[in-house]
């Protein structure tokens, strides 16, 4: 199995590049006018879960924070595809 | 693949894929009439075979009426009717890519109708689980509901898992399949993390061949992603080659 030295020596530039990319991507939010819709706030709780997971793992803990925790079947579909966000308001 | 190439063929051939498993899917637009899935069900069985059959590629398919196209139960119905005229075609391996896709009662209802299918002719099912923040919900609602139908989860493969939902998949029995996506969704370091982390043991990777951007060579760049992570030849060959080829044998139609 590798090693952690391996490991960075495989995955820390793609990682470091795309730390930036969320780094330049709230930096781009912050400076541009208007109000962000449900999307902005997830990935701020996203974010948040992935410093403090709890006992899932933090792939696991972003991904929950990212989905949509009801249990029963909506009555029906408003739009084909996905926000990557649950929109708590709209059900959907 | 009815949404790729000729080239594409090719470039799989030349990677060393032996076999392709098409799902029915989505057309990238809904289609009008049950008749455009007839057409559908026809490319699927007789053309999409000859395609690649010129590259030494078998081809076999999954045939149902995709869940992106089920909120209409009426139209649904009436697709699924010419669905049993096709089964007896020798390339097709059973019911799919059957799943949700919005997690709908309509969708849901569906999904079980052809469950029932499956069932009643003794076929494997290929799940397709919603994308995105629908797949947690959507993958509970399928097992429950699989449950519910005392389906043997040794005939399902539940589709587009990720770290959040393959433990329950594969801790209820059925097998668990992670499409392979160049962005938004399963990444090939990540589905290697899913391997590392929930076994070898009845799960597979696909490659996303759709209308997005997606990559028919996937599976074989994750093969060269395993391999940097230092699994050997026995374990690569496994996941790849012995795993999907232990779980289609349930078909009475496969073979290679």
């Amino acid at each position: 199995m590798p090693s952690k030295q391996d490991i960075l020596d495989l995955y820390f530039m793609d990682a470091r590049c795309k730390l930036i990319d969320i780094a330049a991507f709230l930096d781009r939010m912050d400076r541009f006018d208007g109000e962000p819709d449900y999307r902005y706030n997830s990935f701020h709780e996203a974010l948040d879960a992935l410093l403090k997971p709890g006992d899932q793992s933090r792939a696991q803990a972003v991904l929950n924070t990212l989905s949509d925790q009801s249990e029963e079947p909506i009555p029906k579909a408003t739009i084909q595809g996905a926000s990557g966000a649950p929109n708590k308001q709209s059900g959907n | 693949m009815v949404s790729r190439t000729t080239d594409d063929y090719q470039a799989m051939a030349i990677a060393g894929c032996e076999a392709i498993c098409e799902p029915a899917f989505w057309a990238g637009f809904d289609r009008s009439s049950a008749q455009g899935f007839y057409d559908y069900y026809r490319q699927l069985t007789d053309y999409e075979p000859k395609r690649a059959a010129k590259f030494g590629i078998k081809h076999f398919c999954w045939l149902c009426i995709n869940p992106k196209e089920a909120e209409d139960s009426g139209f649904a119905r009436e697709v699924m009717a010419i669905i049993p005229e096709f089964l007896d075609q020798p390339t097709v391996l059973g019911i799919g890519e059957i799943g949700l896709n919005k997690n709908t009662v309509s969708e849901l209802t569906i999904f079980e109708e052809h469950v029932a299918i499956a069932q009643q002719h003794d076929l494997p099912i290929l799940i397709h689980t919603p994308h995105l923040e629908d797949k947690l919900k959507g993958t509970r609602l399928i097992i429950d509901a699989l449950n519910n139908a005392k389906v043997d989860p040794n005939k399902v493969i539940i589709d587009h898992v990720e770290e959040h939902t393959a433990g329950m998949v594969l801790d209820q029995g059925f097998w668990a399949g992670m499409t392979l996506y160049p962005e938004s969704k399963c990444t090939l370091p990540r589905a290697v993390d899913i391997l590392e982390n929930f076994g070898m043991e009845n799960i597979w990777m696909n490659s996303a061949c759709d209308w997005g951007i997606s990559d028919p060579l996937a599976v074989a760049k994750c093969m060269q992603e395993m391999k940097k992570r230092q699994h050997s030849r026995e374990t690569i060959h496994q996941v790849v080659y012995d795993n999907p080829v232990k779980f289609l044998s349930q078909s009475p139609n496969f073979s290679l």
